[in-house]
């Protein structure tokens, strides 16, 4: 039974993460007024892109071609980890996040090794930020699940989210909000959103993560697109995972309201979109700090109250 | 009795083998034949003696009289020495095999039988270090070690470089050298025998012995502050020599430390503490650091001091653990720890041989001028990706594995302990460096395979047109083999290392915890090996996909510019300036940049250079001062013989004085 609703929840995952986007785009469009492109455009885009040709660089080898594979592997390797608020992920043992985070990694090393492939200095350049600010992001995560994990008991991100609302809500309370604060700022980065990327940028000496997937298109770009938005989906069941205080503990309530949750955090993103302008670049650091630095407050916080 | 028969037997042959080659210096083909068929015939040998040690778990001893005062030709295998035993030879042995092909180039320039007499005495000197059990013979292979490696550094002894590198690199082994003999002699003089079995230190004295050891042997393991002659001896020496000395010579230091402490009786809580921190730092600085060159082997060199730091957590935990008396923290650091120290001997060789068959490729050993030898040697690239991605401990490689046994260790510490045990502490520190660690050395390790073999070639393109299929390759694959398979068989791994923490710790417990390790290493193989299907399976779709589609081919997309060069790509400064610069206040960068001035501006140059922090700020100016003084005593030194004369009265005088009182 809780195998079947873990994959319940995978499945759920495959198919309305593309839809997080539209609800971005929906939001931001309502903001400035405009209607607004169809709420399944991401998926009309995938479709089309699924049935095109492909148009290689002839620096490229296959390297170039790995990288859209790979991440998308990576990612849908994630969503099986990831539980879903109190619910169990399918694959969950000890110490997974550490795996997830890895994962990430992987993706991340392919997608830039992707990007030097083309042997172009705008993907050299996206790359290089990409990796700049992962360097703290992963931090950050580290050490949210350091602070989480400390305040549970617990080693594997599925015990930690079912424990996370148990006993001494007093405590953890406060704590959690923190790291969750924290983790919607790793959100924003680690999915390329204002303010620290524009997904919609017309300039490519500015992007970053979409600057490191010029040169691909087709099938590839449609890999990748898909992979952006598991790891959209991943990072938002990462926030409210902790963030929903409300358990029932019956599943057939739970998913639904942890997805509603979901879908509210991709409304947060753009309602945080269309009220923002984008950092300058030398800034985004600052911002991740300041992440780093909530999670440490969370971390006091916790031991204040333990000790 | 067998096993130490085979150990001797190897010693002997490489012993011997390496005189042969000396021998045979001028016959160059019946050297390096003889160098290698002896190395390989060491290593088998030696790799089977070790293994029966580690397949039976009971310890094998011999020990012959010497004349040398306080010493005895005491040797021992124990699961321990045979681990290392193990990586060093497998590691020594291939290596000679690629040294075979690589040496190729410098016939009738070079003494090749020099060079492979003391390859074959470095193999030795290191099998001897890790089985004597006797403090004098124990300094002997330690001295040997150090020699014979020296002239291997100083192989192409031509260059001024080199020869720098060479002096720095002796120095820095014998104040390490210094420290042991102090520490040896402090034990010595407590159980009046150098013995290491009869070796005990009252708790007043462990703590100097341990600060001893943790400098004599962090010298040569590359602790920070005293990695010095790392950076400058890895890229002096040949490269199979590098992958040598930095896969697994660096390792002893490891040995020594986990050797000494495992003697001197019950560790405190601050020795696990100081050897966390000094883990940290080594980690962090050491990827930064590595992060900022242009030069290939020394960015390597800088990341065997990064992979030092990683080791040197997972012992940190190890002593915290057994200190505190929480035993899953202190199998799980030690296991991680140990297993990284094969790992690194894996993945850093491979990656020195892979940057020798580069640097042998393009005749240069910066990175800017580099790019796009995917195309031309694709076999090197696959292997040195591969290594890359282990050495960032990406799943599903081998640098995984141990990676995530010691963050497990650290996350345990944090959630079992209790608040005021200290081990949250601990956990957090461990974390926190290793999560730093991993982001950076991705960073680092994309920066080197993107810039020297994707993309195009950035200087002029050497003329060779594709790689040697000759044993260089060979070799590497093994390598790169060996990472993949050690990644997906974690648990196994796992079987194989319980013995050497059994012989630490509480041998249940030990069981205990590696049957939990097991468990979880068999999802995480579980999970690289889902990762690798659903890969194959995407790229078989595009692949079915893509078959009746129109493919094309085109240049990159530069933005509408239409004649793009070479030499518009993204460099490895470039591409790791961002990172350089949010941690310019450890590495303090410089840059040297020159402009035209006008509106027109005719040429612009620009160089960036990170010096190494300590070396300039520590050592330089130590350095300084000591010669400083020297100088002053030099002044009693005239070179007027009635003087001395004084000198040796005044000499006698005091003795006197002191023997009579």
């Amino acid at each position: 039974m809780n195998i079947l609703i873990s994959i319940l929840h995978i499945l759920l995952a495959l198919i309305l993460s593309p839809l997080l986007f539209g609800v971005i785009n929906r939001t931001k469009a309502r903001f400035a007024g405009r209607k607004g492109q169809p709420l399944l455009q991401s998926y009309y885009d995938l479709i089309k892109l699924l049935r095109k040709g492909s148009v290689y660089s002839t620096t490229t080898t296959w390297v170039f071609r790995l990288g859209p594979v790979a991440g998308l592997g990576a990612a849908l390797l994630c969503i099986m980890i990831i539980p879903s608020g109190g619910i169990s992920g399918l694959f969950s043992f000890s110490g997974d996040f550490i795996l997830m985070i890895y994962l990430m990694g992987v993706a991340r090393f392919l997608t830039v090794t992707a990007a030097m492939d083309t042997g172009s200095a705008f993907e050299g350049m996206g790359a290089s930020r990409e990796l700049q600010f992962s360097v703290i992001a992963e931090i950050v995560l580290l050490l949210g699940m350091s602070v989480l994990a400390i305040g549970t008991g617990e080693t594997g991100i599925s015990r930690i989210y079912a424990d996370v609302w148990g006993s001494d809500v007093s405590l953890l309370g406060p704590v959690i909000f923190i790291v969750a604060f924290a983790f919607m700022i790793v959100l924003l980065t680690e999915n390329s959103r204002i303010p620290v990327d524009d997904p919609n940028t017309h300039l490519e000496l500015t992007m970053i993560h979409e600057v490191m997937v010029l040169d691909h298109g087709g099938i590839d770009l449609a890999f990748i697109e898909y992979g952006a938005s598991l790891k959209l989906w991943i990072f938002c069941e990462l926030m409210t995972g902790i963030a929903i205080p409300l358990r029932t503990g019956q599943p057939f309530y739970d998913i639904p309201i942890n997805v509603i949750g979901i879908f509210i955090v991709a409304v947060l993103v753009g309602i945080i979109e269309s009220s923002m302008a984008r950092l300058k670049l030398l800034n985004v650091p600052q911002l991740l700090i300041t992440a780093l630095s909530l999670t440490v407050a969370a971390l006091f916080w916790l031991l204040r109250g333990i000790l | 009795m067998t096993s130490m028969f085979l150990l001797l037997s190897s010693l002997f042959i490489l012993f011997s083998g390496g005189i042969t080659a000396l021998f045979l210096g001028g016959k160059e083909k019946a050297a390096y034949r003889t160098g290698v068929i002896s190395c390989l015939a060491g290593a088998v040998l030696a790799v089977i003696s070790a293994g029966m040690v580690m397949w039976t778990g009971t310890e094998e001893s011999i020990r012959l009289a010497w004349q040398v005062p306080f010493g005895s030709f005491y040797l021992a295998v124990d699961p321990l020495s045979a681990f290392f035993v193990i990586t060093i030879s497998l590691v020594s042995g291939l290596a000679s095999i690629y040294g075979s092909e690589y040496l190729h180039t410098y016939r009738k320039k070079k003494n090749l039988g020099a060079a492979w007499c003391y390859f074959n005495i470095l193999f030795a000197s290191m099998l001897l270090v890790v089985v004597s059990r006797n403090g004098i013979l124990f300094l002997f292979a330690w001295e040997a070690m150090s020699f014979s490696s020296f002239f291997l550094v100083m192989f192409e002894h031509e260059k001024s470089k080199v020869r720098e590198a060479g002096w720095i690199y002796l120095v820095a082994a014998h104040v390490g050298q210094a420290c042991l003999m102090f520490m040896f002699i402090i034990l010595g003089s407590q159980n009046n025998s150098l013995d290491f079995d009869k070796f005990i230190a009252p708790s007043g004295i462990a703590g100097v012995v341990f600060i001893l050891a943790a400098i004599g042997f962090g010298t040569k393991a590359g602790f920070l502050p005293l990695h010095v002659w790392l950076p400058d001896a890895h890229p002096a020496a040949p490269s199979h020599v590098s992958a040598v000395m930095s896969g697994v010579m660096i390792k002893t230091g490891i040995y020594g430390l986990i050797r000494i402490v495992s003697l001197i009786g019950a560790p405190a809580l601050w020795w696990g503490y100081t050897l966390l921190i000094i883990g940290a730092v080594s980690g962090v600085i050491g990827v930064l650091l590595a992060l900022s060159q242009h030069d290939i082997k020394r960015l390597l060199a800088y990341h065997s001091v990064e992979n030092i730091g990683i080791i040197t957590i997972g012992l940190g935990l190890w002593l915290i653990g057994v200190s505190s008396n929480n035993y899953i923290i202190a199998v799980m650091g030690l296991m991680g720890g140990l297993l990284h120290v094969l790992n690194h001997a894996l993945f850093k060789s491979l990656l020195f041989l892979g940057v020798g068959s580069v640097v042998h490729f393009t005749g240069t050993r910066e990175m800017d001028l580099m790019g796009g030898l995917m195309k031309k040697m694709p076999l090197t690239a696959f292997a040195f990706g591969i290594g890359s991605a282990a050495i960032c401990g990406l799943p599903p490689l081998n640098g995984f594995v141990s990676e995530f046994i010691i963050y497990l260790g650290a996350f345990n510490a944090m959630a079992g302990a209790h608040p005021f045990s200290g081990q949250i502490l601990g956990g957090l520190i461990a974390v926190i460096a290793l999560g730093l660690i991993g982001g950076l050395a991705a960073a680092c390790f994309t920066k080197v395979f993107g810039t020297v073999f994707l993309g195009s070639f950035r200087s002029n393109e050497p003329e060779k047109s594709h790689e040697n299929m000759g044993p260089m390759v060979w070799v590497m694959i093994i390598f790169a083999a060996c990472c993949i398979v050690l990644g997906l068989l974690g648990p196994v791994a796992v079987k194989f290392i319980e013995p050497v923490a059994a012989q630490f710790l509480d041998v249940s417990r030990v069981s205990e915890v590696s049957k939990m390790l097991c468990s979880l290493l068999f999802k995480v193989s579980l999970g690289g090996t889902v990762l690798i299907v659903i890969s194959v399976m995407l790229w078989s779709f595009r692949k079915l996909a893509l078959m009746r589609r129109t493919n094309r081919f085109s240049p990159t997309w530069d933005c509408g510019y239409l004649v793009p060069t070479s030499r518009m790509q993204y460099t490895s400064s470039s591409f790791a300036w961002p990172i350089v610069g949010m941690f310019r206040w450890i590495l303090g960068p410089k840059v040297h940049s020159k402009i035209d001035k006008g509106y027109f501006p005719g040429s612009a140059a620009l160089s960036t250079q990170t010096s190494d922090v300590f070396r300039k700020w520590f050592y330089t100016p130590l350095f300084k001062l000591v010669i400083e003084s020297a100088h002053r005593v030099h002044k009693l030194q005239e070179g007027r013989n009635q003087l001395y004369v004084l000198y040796i009265a005044v000499t006698i005088l005091v003795l006197l004085l002191v023997k009579v009182r």
